[in-house]
C-alpha cells in the first residue's frame, strides 16, 4: 500500500482507532498455522473494515511481509479496505437472479441513490454491492439490505425497500 | 414441522414459528411440538409447514394463516383446504407431501433426513440410524471400507466425477504418517445450493461420511472449508461437531476403538476459485487461493505437503447410506457408468424451483417438466444451463438425454455441481454466455495467462456483440479463443470457463448471427439492440415517464398517449422502472 494512496479520511480513522482488541485477536491465533485469514476475518468483524493501521499491525505481529498480507486482503472479496455505509445493499448476481432481471434492479437502485456498484453514497448511508449467489434462487431476484432479505423483487419493490430505510433513519433523527 | 432452511427463513419462517408458539399457548396444546427442520428443497414454496404424522403439506404459510391451521387442523383434525399446495400441472390441490409430483418422483438418499429431522439435535439423527455406519466400519479394515465404496460406484459430486473409492485408495496408499481429509463446502457455482441445504438440514450425515473417509485413508485431522456466505451452515456444523465430540463420534478413541479423528471448520473469504482443490488448500494454509500445478496430486502431497483426500459435501453425505445399505443397493440405482442419485438445484423460469434428488439417468425433460412443473407463466422453454459457469446451455432437442456424467459431457456441458437454470424466450443466450464469462473473468485468480487474459478478451468480444459493435470475424475469433483457453489453462476454472460460450454458439448460433449481422436481440435483453416503446392500450398519459426521462425523449399531452423519440432515447430504461402501469417495454 503506497502512502500517497492514503486518503485523509482513512488516515484520521487510523489514528483514532483503538486497536487494543486487535492484539487479543492476534494472540489468540498466533501459535497456530495458517491463521492469517481467520485473523483478518475477525479484525474486520471488530472494526468493520481493514484500515492500513490494522493491516500493518497484523503483518508485524504475525511476522509476515506487509506485501503478503495486502496480497491476501485484496485477493478475497470478503475483505474491505474502506469503511462501508450505514446500510449495505447486496443485490444477488446469481444465475437465477440474472435471468430474472437482477441487472435492472441494480441499475435502478444505482440511479436512484446516485452511486456506482461497489460505491457508497456521499452521505455515507448506503453501500451498493453486486454479490455472488446468495443461494436463495427459488426467490429470485433477491437482494439483502443489512441482514434483511427481499425476494421476488421488481425495481419498484427494491426501491420501496430502500426508501423505507431512508425513512426509518430520518425518524430516528439520523 | 416448520422449515428453517435459508430459503424459508428468508420468506419469513421465523415469524410463522412464533405465530405457532403463540397459538399453541392460546389453545393449550401442550402435546404438540414444533420441529424446526432443515431445508425441504421446495424453496419457491417457502415457508413450508408439514404436519406430522399425517404429513400434510402447507406451502407459503403466512403468520396470519397459522390460527386456522392450529384451530381447524390440529384442533379439529380437518385439513385446511384453502392453504394446500396447488399443483400447476393437474390444477388440483394436494394435501399430502408424498403425493406432490415434486417429491413423488425423487429418490432421496442424500436428502433423506433434510426436512424431516431437527438438524440441531444429534438424537434425531441417531433415531434415523445415524452413526450406525461409522460404528460398523470400525470393526472392519480400512481396505474393506474402500472396497465397499469402490463397489458402490460412487463418484465425486463436486463436478469432476472422479471415483470416490479410488481417490481414497490413493490417499491410503500414499506414504506418510500424517494425513488430512478435507470436506469441500465452498459451493460457489451461482445457482447451486444443495451443499448448503445438506449442511443446514443434516450436518451429521456429512460428519459421519467424513469420519468414515478418515478411517479409510488413515487421517486423524480434517477440515471443512465452508463458504463465507453460509453463516447458518457454519452455525449448524459447529453445533453438530460439538455434539459428536460429546457423544464420542469425534475425538480420541472413537466409539471405544483406537481410532482418533477431529474436525476443524475453515471459513472461506469469498473467492470462487477456492472450490478448486489445490486453491482451497492454499487458502486453508492462509495464502492467496491460487491453484497449484498437478501432479503432485493432493493424495500424495496436499495440505502442508501431506497426503490429503478431498471430497465434496454431497459425496460425503452418500457414504453412510452406502455402508448401511450396501454397495449393491447403491449400485442398482443409476446408469452403467454413473451410479446412485444426484441433487439438482433447479431454478430460473420453472414453476416449482428447488432441490431435486433423482436417480442418475433420468431425462432432463422429466426433471424440468415432470418434477418442476414446466415453465413459469406458461412461457416457452428455450434452454437449460447445467453445471454453472463451467457448464453449458442445452436446447429443447437435447432434453431427452439421460443425466449421467458421460452423456452430458458429450453435449459440451457438464453435470458439475448440479446447478440447473432454466431459461425461457425472454432470456438472451448471448447475454447469458456473457454473464457466465464475466463471472469467471472476475473470479480468475490471475496465475496463468490463458485464463487471466483469455477470459478477458472473450468477454470483450461478447460485450461488443451485445452492444452491436461487432464484425463478422468476431464469431470465429471467439470460437478460436474459447478453444485455446480450454486447452491451455492451469486449472478447471479456466479449462471449463469457455463451455457456456461454446455451447451457446453451437446450439443457438442463430442468435449470435442476429446480434452480429442484424444488430438485433430477439429476447429484448441487450439494451443497445432494442428499442423502447409504449403500449398504446396501457398508457394512461400520466406524465411520470416524461418527468423521469433524463434526455427529454418522451412527449405527450396529459391523458393522451405518450410517445418516445427513438432518435433522442438513450435506452436507459428509467421510464420502464418508473411507469406505474407497466406500459413501457423493450422490443
Amino acid at each position: 500500500m503506497r502512502a500517497c494512496e492514503r486518503s485523509s479520511r482513512e488516515k484520521s480513522d487510523y489514528e483514532e482507532m483503538d486497536l487494543s482488541n486487535l492484539g487479543d485477536i492476534i494472540s489468540k491465533h498466533k501459535d497456530h498455522t495458517g491463521v492469517l485469514i481467520p485473523v483478518l476475518q475477525e479484525a474486520q468483524k471488530e472494526y468493520g473494515y481493514l484500515s492500513e493501521g490494522i493491516i500493518e499491525k497484523i503483518a508485524g505481529e504475525l511476522k509476515l511481509p506487509l506485501s503478503q498480507v495486502y496480497g491476501v486482503v485484496t485477493f478475497y472479496s470478503q475483505f474491505r479496505l474502506k469503511p462501508h455505509g450505514k446500510h449495505t445493499i447486496k443485490v444477488c448476481m446469481g444465475t437465477a437472479c440474472h435471468v430474472s432481471g437482477a441487472q435492472e434492479i441494480t441499475g435502478s437502485i444505482a440511479t436512484k441513490l446516485g452511486v456506482e456498484t461497489g460505491g457508497t453514497t456521499k452521505d455515507g448511508k448506503f453501500t451498493l454491492e453486486a454479490v455472488a449467489c446468495l443461494g436463495c434462487c427459488g426467490l429470485a431476484p433477491v437482494m439483502m439490505v443489512d441482514d434483511e432479505t427481499y425476494g421476488r423483487l421488481t425495481s419498484q419493490k427494491a426501491l420501496k425497500a430502500v426508501r423505507q430505510y431512508k425513512k426509518k433513519d430520518k425518524e430516528e433523527g439520523d | 414441522m416448520v422449515c428453517k432452511g435459508t430459503g424459508c427463513l428468508l420468506s419469513g419462517s421465523q415469524k410463522v414459528i412464533d405465530a405457532f408458539r403463540k397459538e399453541f399457548k392460546k389453545a393449550n396444546l401442550d402435546d404438540i411440538s414444533i420441529i424446526e427442520s432443515g431445508c425441504h428443497g421446495f424453496c419457491s414454496q417457502g415457508p413450508i409447514v408439514v404436519i406430522k404424522p399425517e404429513e400434510v403439506f402447507y406451502p407459503q404459510v403466512e403468520p396470519e394463516q397459522v390460527e386456522r391451521i392450529v384451530h381447524e387442523h390440529l384442533g379439529q383434525g380437518k385439513i385446511v383446504h384453502d392453504f394446500l399446495f396447488f399443483d400447476p400441472v393437474t390444477k388440483k390441490k394436494i394435501p399430502h407431501y408424498k403425493d406432490i409430483n415434486f417429491y413423488k418422483k425423487q429418490t432421496r438418499i442424500v436428502l433423506r433426513n433434510c426436512g424431516s429431522i431437527n438438524p440441531e439435535k444429534i438424537e434425531d439423527y441417531l433415531d434415523n440410524d445415524g452413526y450406525f455406519a461409522l460404528k460398523s466400519v470400525l470393526s472392519v479394515t480400512p481396505e474393506e471400507v474402500i472396497e465397499e465404496v469402490k463397489n458402490s460406484g460412487l463418484r465425486g459430486r463436486g463436478g469432476a466425477g472422479f471415483g470416490t473409492g479410488m481417490k481414497w485408495e490413493f490417499a491410503r496408499k500414499a506414504p506418510g504418517e500424517k494425513k488430512y481429509i478435507i470436506c469441500n463446502a465452498d459451493e460457489g457455482d451461482p445457482g447451486a445450493f444443495m451443499d448448503r441445504s445438506v449442511l443446514e438440514g443434516d450436518p451429521h450425515s456429512v460428519l459421519e461420511g467424513m469420519t468414515i473417509a478418515a478411517y479409510a485413508i488413515g487421517a486423524d485431522e480434517g477440515y471443512i472449508y465452508v463458504r463465507a456466505e453460509y453463516p447458518l451452515a457454519v452455525k449448524r456444523l459447529n453445533i453438530a461437531i460439538n455434539q459428536s465430540r460429546k457423544s464420542g463420534f469425534l475425538g480420541k478413541g472413537i466409539c471405544g476403538s483406537p481410532f482418533n479423528f477431529d474436525v476443524h471448520i475453515k471459513e472461506g473469504a469469498g473467492a470462487f476459485v477456492c472450490g478448486e482443490e489445490t486453491a482451497l488448500m492454499a487458502s486453508i494454509e492462509g495464502e492467496r487461493g491460487m491453484p497449484r500445478l498437478r501432479p503432485p496430486y493432493p493424495a500424495t502431497s496436499g495440505l502442508w505437503g501431506k497426503p490429503t483426500n478431498i471430497n465434496n459435501v454431497e459425496t460425503l453425505a452418500n457414504v453412510a447410506w452406502i455402508i448401511r445399505n450396501g454397495a449393491k443397493k447403491y449400485n442398482s440405482i443409476g446408469t452403467e457408468e454413473s451410479k446412485g442419485t444426484k441433487i439438482f438445484a433447479v431454478t430460473g423460469k420453472v414453476k416449482n424451483s428447488g432441490l431435486v434428488e433423482v436417480p442418475m439417468g433420468m431425462s432432463l425433460r422429466e426433471i424440468i417438466f415432470g418434477i418442476c412443473g414446466g415453465i413459469k407463466d406458461d412461457g416457452q422453454f428455450k434452454a437449460v444451463q447445467i453445471g454453472g459457469p463451467s457448464g453449458g446451455c442445452l436446447p429443447e432437442e437435447l432434453l431427452d438425454i439421460p443425466i449421467a456424467y458421460e452423456s452430458i459431457a458429450k453435449t459440451g456441458a457438464i453435470v458439475g455441481s448440479g446447478g440447473m437454470v432454466v431459461a425461457d424466450e425472454k432470456t438472451c443466450m448471448v447475454d447469458l454466455a456473457k454473464y457466465f464469462l464475466s463471472f469467471t473473468c472476475t473470479e480468475s485468480c490471475g496465475k496463468c495467462v490463458p485464463c487471466r487474459l483469455g477470459t478477458k478478451e472473450m468477454l470483450e468480444i461478447l460485450t461488443r456483440i451485445t452492444y452491436g459493435q461487432s464484425n463478422e470475424n468476431d464469431i470465429e475469433l471467439l470460437k478460436k479463443l474459447a478453444r485455446d483457453v480450454k486447452v491451455a489453462s492451469l486449472c478447471a476454472l479456466g479449462g471449463t470457463a469457455p463451455n457456456p460460450v461454446l455451447t451457446t454458439m453451437e446450439y443457438f448460433s442463430d442468435e449470435y448471427e442476429q446480434h452480429v449481422k442484424e444488430h438485433r436481440c430477439v429476447a429484448g435483453v441487450c439494451e443497445d439492440l432494442t428499442l423502447i416503446a409504449i403500449k398504446e392500450s396501457t398508457c394512461q398519459g400520466c406524465g411520470i415517464c416524461i418527468k423521469h426521462c433524463p434526455v427529454g425523449a418522451i412527449t405527450g399531452e396529459k391523458k393522451q398517449l405518450h410517445i418516445i423519440n427513438t432518435e433522442t432515447c438513450v435506452k436507459c430504461g428509467v421510464c420502464i422502472t418508473n411507469c406505474p402501469f407497466d406500459a413501457i417495454y423493450r422490443v
